[in-house]
């Protein structure tokens, strides 16, 4: 169901990393829900892994923004406390989610722009060890009347997507 | 369970409530036990509609309405939660019931009443997007025993702590039940239907 909804879409470019960094690092389902009319944010979601043999960092991630941020959302006893996160580790052999309820890219500043279904929202990661990682975000539907995402599904082993249309960025 | 939610903070009768829905709806009946804390829930609200009339709860809610606080800079919790409630609400339409979505908005400073329109229109045709003044909001959000606390920063792009639950209320009887996060569309709609069929 959740993979099915969310469209791949592959990293463009690899940036030239050190000679000891063997980060290397493949981008999925980058993927935003599109916004009302008048929307001030939006959010970015996205699969991270790292198939190198070298920890990795997701630093900042830059787009044409007012502001673009980091964020993760945090839960106590009921209340959802948004904040701003430096960075997000991503080990050597992981998959790292950014999905709805937890991290995810923060576009502030929508005014005037919002998020149309369809669009490519052109955005620049920013990883510590493998540079910069161009992508985009693709714009999709928010499915309300077939029961929205599904946030109950945690499982995100690497193997059970279809990982068809992503590049390998071997270097 | 009863003395605990009474005297205790807001967060801790969200949490107690939460659990009490939780655990009736998962047994033997489905909704529960409805006087736990009806009267402590809900009440008379005035905000601006879409349109920027100024509205009471008793316009708002002339029929089985999910309530939900939030705020459309939420980029992540708020349309999630939001498009949850539309998809119970859309199950429920299949089954026959005709039920509400409310969105409050606790960020009246940057949420107008045409921002929270196009927000709701978003998740369901039908959602109502209600906001106010600082006060109005404030007496809702009190009402309903929410919690909202803006966040110190940026001006512009500051974000918003606030309470994720869902209440089900209906417009004679008021409070029914609530939602926590957790909850997917299939569990509201069978909680809500069960509380139609008994409160009507």
């Amino acid at each position: 169901m959740k993979l099915t909804t969310l469209l791949t879409t592959a990293a463009l470019t690899f940036a030239a990393t050190g000679a000891w960094a063997e980060s290397e690092i493949n981008v999925m389902h980058a993927t935003a829900f599109e916004t009302a009319p008048t929307a001030m944010a939006g959010g970015g979601f996205l699969h991270i892994h790292n198939t190198g043999d070298s920890d990795d960092v997701l630093v900042d991630v830059r787009a044409d923004y007012p502001r673009v941020e980091i964020h993760t959302t945090e839960f106590t006893d009921g209340v959802a406390k948004m904040m701003h996160v430096a960075g997000i580790p991503v080990p050597a052999g992981e998959m790292v989610v950014l999905e709805p309820g937890g991290y995810h890219v923060m576009f502030m500043g929508l005014q005037g722009t919002p998020f149309t279904l369809g669009d490519m929202i052109p955005a620049t990661l920013v990883f510590e060890q493998a540079g910069e990682i161009d992508i985009m975000f693709k714009v999709i539907a928010r499915d309300a009347a077939h029961g929205g995402m599904d946030h109950d599904s945690m499982d995100h082993d690497a193997m059970d997507h279809d990982d068809a249309n992503h590049s390998d960025m071997n270097h | 369970m009863k003395a605990v939610i009474i005297g205790t903070t807001t967060l801790a009768i969200a949490a107690g409530l939460g659990f009490y829905t939780w655990n009736t709806s998962r047994s033997a009946v489905p909704c529960g036990d409805t006087a736990v804390a009806g009267a402590a829930i809900g009440g008379p609200f005035e905000l601006v509609s879409e349109t920027g009339a100024t509205v009471t709860d008793t316009d708002v809610i002339t029929k089985p309405t999910l309530v939900y606080f939030g705020y459309t800079f939420c980029p992540d919790v708020c349309p999630l939660d939001s498009a949850r409630n539309a998809a119970a609400a859309y199950l429920l339409a299949d089954q026959g019931h005709d039920i509400g979505t409310i969105f409050i908005s606790i960020d009246p400073e940057r949420d107008t009443a045409q921002i929270v329109g196009d927000y709701t229109d978003n998740f369901h045709e039908d959602m109502i997007g209600l906001t106010g003044t600082a006060a109005q909001v404030d007496a809702a959000s009190k009402a309903y025993r929410t919690y909202y606390r803006k966040q110190e920063g940026d001006p512009e792009y500051y974000l918003v702590d606030h309470s994720t639950q869902t209440y089900l209320m209906f417009p004679e009887t008021g409070f029914a039940t609530f939602f926590k996060r957790e909850h997917t569309p299939e569990q509201i709609a069978q909680t809500t239907a069960c509380f139609i069929d008994r409160i009507g």
